[in-house]
């Protein structure tokens, strides 16, 4: 027995504890859910981009044969919204549409044909307002108000002025601005927006399988609108086909599925088409920034001053977080002391964003990394030795108030310079190629959660019976991201046993604690810490089961997982035998832990807003990219990505990999092809095809290094993985552009008749602003 | 209108009235149960319902069931036999070349129609193959390993699939 030791769970990389469920078809996704006399639910929704509803008509509809329910706005009891001082949204419109594609009524028929036919037979009549579609039209002067308690259709308006910006910037031995815009964004997750609803009349509870990130803000905003106890509601989260932020705050068609099912007194699957979910949005806003940048010499940022305009689309959503973010984020990566900020989140007659992965940061993130870029060309700095100039010292505090913890943004440069060979190859490849490289960071989760209710951030429960398996039932969303993988890791190191005795309950709010959702990369944060707890809680309590079998004093236990002991001549108990003991007498254990934030990670209070950004632990990430460039059609090929991400630590390193390379990706996608755009309203490109998501052919190999600067409060000092790495993608490649065909690239993404028009420019003006020319 | 359809789903024969105008992917979802196959889009973007129409990977989103009679029909839900999973399953298993797992059946789908034809495929056949096929969580990288993973297991005879 001498040689035995705990299983080893953490560092390890592990398959996803559902890997074999997805391999296998069997996997059950919202869609996938059909019962006797499931109803079909459809949607009817605005033809136009703002107007009155002055008349509603649905009594044809509901006459129709194999119509079982219509709803309307009249079905709704309240608003919802996912921050609680900005609920300004309807299920169903509510005497104004402000976007095309509102949802106006919906109905339940037999199938989709009825279905159908019924939505055709609602009689709407709208009185049709001035539609704006872009910020500057929403802000003119005189223009209609989307909602009356937003003047100028002015969502929020953020600002700070800390430090010393004007002294600061003209101590600067340079000075430059760049102006950039961005595209609106979609996430696109793979599986379209679907929930499944079974209301039970007799008893009049709902049961709702939602297609969500978040299922305890569903749970509240159905109870919310239904007026319905939230204790009559069950939430039973399925498998998910990817969020990205897409579901990180509930959608009508959640909402839609409850009320056509009470309705109906029935089984209602309300499943989106490709377009709908397009429509849906949630998306990353179209962005306007300008910024001015200080720099020393030796490449010392002396001050930031920057704005930015968001286009939000025509409710609130996430609104405010999201301009917030977009300021409070230039802090935390480097060393920065004086910055000042403007932001401006506009109300447009557009579908309304939300908390695209790396939630407000990527387009600022854009903006500086290129702007440094330049600076450091014109210095005749390299730009690695420009971003070492400015590393930030852990511990510490940033302007803002941002704690810093843990920093390997100084190992990250490392991994990439040496692992890209930069030193050596870079400004020496051939014509029309280039090299270029952005660092980026992202929180690990927000500190204060938008309910603010004061219970912990995270609960786990852990339960162990007669089998001496262990269930781990959390409210934690396993969404594709292996959240319920890391927990079972978490435990069974912990416990030092192996993983396969510890089976996952994800997301049912009739067995699991409450969470509050897999977004702003809070869960292997928070939800690890609270595994940790709950296994530390449930080991102690087999320690002492296991004195009380072996006669001994619990100090005296060795814990080999599988194996407690009094020593190396003692043989001892297997894990099963200690569970009995401790099971004598008293039954099922049930075991509980939890997770808070400490205050110093809250944010500040120097401005209003200030709390956005606060977060007990930063990744950040450093990347390489090496791109080719047609310099006659302008076709940019991705060659190869570096790129090093510090997670603290990776408690699975295969499934960081898979995070980080997903991330690199995504920002690729924006980077280079990806746009909603719009035409009065109606979206142009509401496909996988016209809205151009990469294909396998274009995306180029991802090569991770993996950094462990450990957080001291993290899970094993693990910090997050899974955004991190997305925004710097972007500038990294225009950065790699600007080496190859020596133009600066503002406007993303960059498609080939943006880059075209940048290089037919810097032919006519004979080569000005290039440092290398293209062949 | 409506057919008699008469086809193998995962070897298992079935003969069914359907609409003329049903598509194969609402048949094998709603008449034969098998959920599986998936609908990531609204016709012929995403490559999530991928099946095997003959051994030729088609989309079943763009396929009239009417026109597969007497064909033989491969979904995921019956490649692994006697609970194995087959090599593509435990490469995309082992090698994470499922993230939400969405669009997983299609990719697998696809994936086994190039080892049929070229078990010893390069980085390029596989990306070739997987032309039509959209992962929106893993940027593509690691469900190449999964390929390469599956064709060097078979290669080694440990498993036909």
């Amino acid at each position: 027995m001498n040689e035995m030791t705990p299983v080893q769970s953490v560092g390890v990389a592990k398959p996803l504890v559902d890997g074999p469920e997805k391999t296998t078809g069997k996997a059950m996704f919202a869609a996938d859910f059909q019962a006797a006399e499931t109803l079909v639910g459809r949607i009817l929704r605005s033809p136009v981009a703002h107007a009155n509803i002055t008349a509603m008509d649905t009594s044809k509809a509901e006459a129709l044969p194999g119509v079982h329910a219509v709803v309307t706005e009249a079905d709704c009891s309240d608003t919802y919204g996912v921050l609680p001082i900005a609920m300004n949204e309807w299920a169903l419109a509510r005497g104004r549409v402000r976007y095309r594609g509102e949802p106006v009524a919906a109905v339940a028929a037999v199938d989709v044909a009825t279905a159908q036919r019924a939505l055709d037979l609602i009689e709407v009549t709208y009185e049709e307002l001035p539609a704006y579609f872009s910020a500057e039209e929403a802000r003119a002067e005189g223009a209609v108000l989307l909602h009356d308690d937003k003047p100028g259709n002015i969502e929020r308006d953020a600002e700070f002025d800390l430090g010393d910006v004007d002294k600061d910037m003209a101590e600067a031995d340079l000075v430059r601005e760049i102006e950039v815009k961005c595209s609106e964004v979609c996430q696109v997750q793979m599986e379209p927006h679907a929930t499944f609803a079974e209301y039970d009349g007799a008893r009049e509870r709902l049961t709702i399988r939602p297609s969500t990130q978040v299922p305890f803000y569903v749970h509240k905003m159905l109870a919310r609108t239904m007026g319905m106890a939230e204790g009559h509601i069950r939430v039973i989260k399925p498998h998910i086909g990817g969020g990205f932020g897409s579901r990180t705050e509930t959608l009508q068609s959640d909402l839609i599925a409850g009320l056509l099912a009470r309705k109906a007194r029935a089984t209602v699957k309300v499943v989106l088409s490709r377009e709908e979910t397009f429509i849906t949005h949630r998306g990353r806003p179209e962005s306007h920034i300008t910024m001015k940048v200080g720099m020393k010499s030796d490449g010392t940022i002396t001050a930031v001053d920057f704005t930015v305009q968001q286009r939000g689309g025509a409710y609130s959503g996430y609104g405010i977080v999201t301009i917030l973010y977009a300021g409070s984020m230039i802090y935390g990566l480097y060393n920065i002391s004086s910055a000042r900020f403007q932001g401006l989140r506009v109300l447009t007659n557009t579908p309304p964003c939300g908390a695209f992965r790396g939630h407000g940061t990527v387009k600022t993130r854009f903006a500086f990394e290129g702007l440094i870029d330049d600076m450091a060309r014109e210095l005749g700095l390299d730009p690695f030795a420009v971003r070492r100039a400015n590393l930030l010292a852990a511990p510490t505090m940033t302007e803002n108030d941002l704690l810093v913890n843990s920093y390997g943004l100084d190992q990250c440069l490392d991994w990439v310079e040496k692992a890209s060979d930069w030193q050596a190859r870079k400004g020496k490849l051939p014509a029309n190629k280039g090299m270029g490289m952005a660092c980026s960071h992202y929180i690990s989760g927000a500190s204060k959660p938008k309910h603010w209710t004061g219970e912990p951030h995270a609960t786990i429960h852990l339960r162990v019976d007669w089998d001496a398996s262990i269930t781990l039932l959390t409210g934690a969303a396993e969404i594709g991201q292996g959240s319920s993988t890391v927990m079972a890791q978490c435990v069974a190191e912990t416990l030092g046993v192996d993983m396969s005795r510890i089976n996952v309950v994800s997301s049912d709010s009739a067995l699991t604690p409450k969470d509050n959702g897999s977004y702003s990369s809070r869960v292997t944060y928070m939800v690890g810490n609270a595994s940790i707890d709950a296994a530390q809680n449930l080991k102690a309590r087999l320690i002492e089961a296991a004195a009380r079998k072996l006669e001994i004093a619990t100090d005296d236990v060795e814990c080999l997982g599988e194996v407690y002991r009094g020593g190396q001549q003692d043989q001892g108990l297997t894990f099963d035998e200690v569970v009995m003991e401790a099971l004598a007498g008293e039954g099922t254990i049930t075991v509980k832990g939890t997770f808070d934030t400490i205050p110093e990670s809250w944010g500040g209070r120097k401005y209003r807003g200030a709390a956005i950004g606060g977060t007990m632990a930063f990744s950040y990430a450093a990347q390489v990219v090496e791109v080719t460039v047609d310099p006659y059609t302008a076709e940019i090929t991705v060659d190869k990505v570096w790129v090093a991400h510090d997670c603290g630590k990776a408690l699975n390193p295969l499934a960081v990999e898979g995070q980080v390379q997903g991330s690199v990706w995504m920002g690729m996608g924006q980077a280079m092809s990806e746009e909603t755009g719009f035409h009065e309203g109606l979206p142009l490109a509401a496909n996988m095809l016209d809205y151009r998501v990469p294909t396998i052919i274009e995306s180029p190999p991802i090569e991770v290094g993996i950094i462990e600067a450990a957080d001291p409060h993290g899970p094993f000092g693990a910090k997050e993985a899974g955004e991190g790495s997305l925004s710097g993608f972007l500038p990294a490649l225009t950065n790699a552009v600007a080496d190859a065909m020596g133009v600066r690239a503002c406007e993303l993404p960059l498609t080939p008749d943006r880059l075209l028009e940048l290089l037919e420019k810097k032919a006519r003006d004979g080569g000005a602003n290039s440092d290398r020319g293209a062949a | 209108m409506k057919t008699v359809l008469s086809l193998t789903v995962n070897g298992v024969a079935h003969d069914d009235v359907i609409p003329d105008n049903m598509l194969l992917v609402d048949y094998l979802r709603e008449k034969t149960g098998l959920t599986g196959t998936k609908i990531g889009c609204d016709g012929g973007e995403c490559g999530a319902c991928t099946v095997l129409i003959d051994d030729r990977p088609r989309h079943a989103c763009l396929t009239l069931a009417a026109t597969c009679q007497d064909s033989r029909i491969e979904t995921v839900d019956g490649l692994s036999r006697d609970s194995r999973l087959t090599a593509l399953q435990r490469g995309f298993n082992e090698k994470l070349g499922a993230q939400c797992g969405f669009c997983t059946p299609g990719m697998i789908m696809a994936s086994e129609a190039l080892l049929r034809r070229n078990p010893d495929p390069s980085e390029a056949d596989i990306r070739d193959a997987l032309a039509a096929n959209i992962c929106r969580c893993t940027g593509y990288v690691k469900i190449i390993e999964a390929v390469q993973f599956a064709a060097q297991e078979l290669a080694s005879g440990e498993l036909a699939s």
